[in-house]
């Protein structure tokens, strides 16, 4: 069950991870390279309800592993991960050390206001703290990629200080979910 | 023929409203010394002559210089206006002209323009069009009459780049700097932002995040071909042209945190323009090519740097406040446009980079992308109103208002295109 990703895949994403200018015309490094139809992780678990093992895949959607949970959040013009995040961060760090084949794309977001490149940055300074601390934890650096979505995919679009502190944040994403 | 004219001018009206994400053009504030011209309707195909003079007399209201006075009657290009009415009336140039069907079908149109109180000729020009290049000829002629009037371009023939976000969708359009004749260059279901217009006007670079990361795009727009200029591991943003249209400058996180690069303009050749520890964004080209101006937190708060194109220590341009953002200089290379944060509101500033004085421009709260008329005239930004993003223009003296917006969706990003020729 732990061999999910083809290999065909894996090439496909180290592919599209890489720098390939200049592209082939209409035809550029798409998310349709990325997310192929036919990955799906949903049976994994099945017919074991009462324990997981945190290293496997299966723990990555069960509700009872640290795995599931995916956001850190952080404060206003900040990139630092608070305390609050590292038990999270350690739980998918051990994941990712113990799943060499595992690649993750972290996606910085920061709030709206303000300049949308500036944001795009602190977005990336999100992702590359989340990136750092995974690393630190046994990551190996070409499982993941740290990007920003800056102000682009906001969480929350109300005008207020605890909705754009849900959209200061860092998503992390699995082989098959991007 | 005031009658017809509003008629006209109403048709005129539906049809915009008719065609899709339409961006109108209202004006909210003029220049103190507008200067009285008359643009008498063109005498020969009636309605072609009307439509054309409607919008040269729109061309040249908007821009907040000129005063329209009402001529009256229709004047032909070769005929001697009626000096002593117009006078009278307080115009101080007139505007005749004659539309006439060449013999292979297209419109031919001669323009005179000429001074009332020396009740002389000041320029002629002639024009050939097909119906449908029309608005175009009436752009042309209103950037005769402005520059002859003015002793600068105008920039009514130009065009602006501009993102329009409706529910999960995104579409990067191009339209007429009047906001007429929108087409869209690319439509997404994912953000499209920071499009900027080569220097020759014929293509567009910009970030889409299809790809659920930023990567960079170069867009032809007559094929409608393009192709990726920058997309390597982490983030690609920000691009923007060298003067000669040969290379961009990108932000790109490959080596560790958003710095900046230069890629030609076909995505080869990747090289470090600049380092530090922090952020470095938003680079824009001085005029010159000698200079890139940038946004960069490695002060402890975002403000504004340049550094020499060929490498050397970046010099510090905006000390005031904690948050000065998103620099762009004027076409003559003398001025500095950038969003300055003062008391939580983001604020279009101009600075006499000389001087180092420093004026905002605007009294709203969410200014962004700030985009010169290629003309230095006139500066297009991004703001919102009523919680809808619009956009809206300034002259650089803060005096000429207008705001172009769509109904029912937001508009940001724009980019005002260079002057063609």
């Amino acid at each position: 069950m732990r061999a999910l990703l083809p290999l065909a895949l894996t090439t496909l994403l180290l592919a599209a991870c890489g720098s390939q200018p200049p592209a082939p015309e209409q035809n550029p490094a798409g998310v349709e390279s990325r997310s192929p139809s036919g990955v799906s992780t949903a049976p994994i678990g099945q017919g074991q309800p009462d324990a997981f093992d945190p290293t496997s895949a299966a723990a990555l959607k069960d509700p009872r592993s640290p795995l599931s949970k995916r956001s850190v959040y952080f404060d206003y013009d900040s990139y630092v991960v608070k305390d609050e995040f590292q038990s999270l961060l350690a739980a998918h760090g051990k994941f990712l050390a113990a799943n060499p084949k595992f690649k993750m794309l972290i996606q910085g977001n920061a709030d709206e206001r303000g300049s949308r490149e500036y944001n795009l940055a602190l977005g990336q300074k999100r992702a590359d703290a989340v990136r750092k601390a995974l690393a630190l934890l046994g990551a190996r650096d070409e499982q993941i990629e740290a990007v920003s979505l800056g102000e682009e995919k906001p969480a929350c679009t109300d005008a207020s200080e605890d909705c754009w502190g849900k959209n200061r944040r860092g998503d992390i994403l699995y082989s098959g979910e991007f | 023929m005031k009658f017809q004219r509003l008629v006209l001018a109403c048709l005129a009206t539906l049809a915009l409203g008719s065609a899709q994400a339409q961006l109108t053009v209202e004006i909210t504030g003029a220049g103190a010394n507008r200067l009285p011209v008359a643009i008498a309707d063109f005498t020969g195909e009636r309605i072609v002559a009307q439509a054309l003079t409607s919008v040269v007399r729109a061309d040249l209201e908007r821009s907040g210089l000129f005063r329209m006075i009402d001529a009256g009657v229709p004047l032909a290009d070769s005929a001697t206006p009626p000096f002593a009415d117009l006078k009278a009336k307080g115009a101080d140039a007139i505007t005749g002209g004659t539309v006439g069907m060449a013999a292979d079908g297209r419109y031919e149109v001669r323009v005179r323009l000429s001074d009332v109180l020396k009740q002389a000729v000041i320029g002629n020009q002639a024009y050939a069009h097909t119906g449908s290049q029309l608005r175009a000829t009436g752009h042309r002629i209103a950037d005769f009459v402005y520059e002859k009037l003015t002793g600068e371009p105008g920039v009514f023939s130009t065009r602006i780049a501009y993102v329009v976000k409706s529910t999960g969708r995104y579409e990067l359009q191009i339209a007429d700097a009047d906001g007429g004749n929108a087409q869209a260059a690319l439509a997404s279901r994912e953000p499209i932002i920071s499009p900027a217009w080569s220097p020759d006007g014929g293509k567009l670079a910009y970030v889409s995040f299809e790809a659920k990361k930023p990567v960079v795009y170069v867009h032809d727009l007559a094929s409608g071909r393009r192709h990726v200029a920058a997309n390597f591991k982490g983030s690609n943003s920000a691009p923007t042209w060298s003067p000669d249209g040969k290379k961009l400058a990108v932000v790109l996180t490959k080596d560790g945190g958003s710095q900046l690069y230069m890629v030609n303009a076909d995505g080869s050749g990747v090289s470090r323009v600049a380092s530090s520890s922090g952020i470095d964004t938003e680079p824009r080209w001085s005029p010159d090519g000698q200079f890139i101006y940038f946004t960069s937190d490695r002060g402890g708060s975002p403000q504004i740097y340049r550094i020499p194109v060929t490498g050397g220590a970046a010099e510090r341009i905006t000390f005031e406040g904690s948050y000065n953002v998103t620099p762009r200089p004027s076409p003559d290379g003398k001025s500095l446009a950038f969003i300055a944060r003062s008391s939580g509101r983001f604020q279009l500033a101009l600075m006499d980079l000389a001087t180092k004085q420093t004026q905002v421009l605007t009294d709203s709260a969410k200014d962004e992308s700030p985009s010169f008329a290629p003309n230095g005239r006139m500066i297009l930004y991004a703001t919102e109103i009523g919680g809808r993003g619009v956009l809206a223009a300034v002259s650089s003296d803060g005096r000429v208002k207008q705001k172009l917006s769509v109904q029912a969706a937001d508009v940001r990003e724009p980019a005002w295109g260079p002057l063609v020729r």
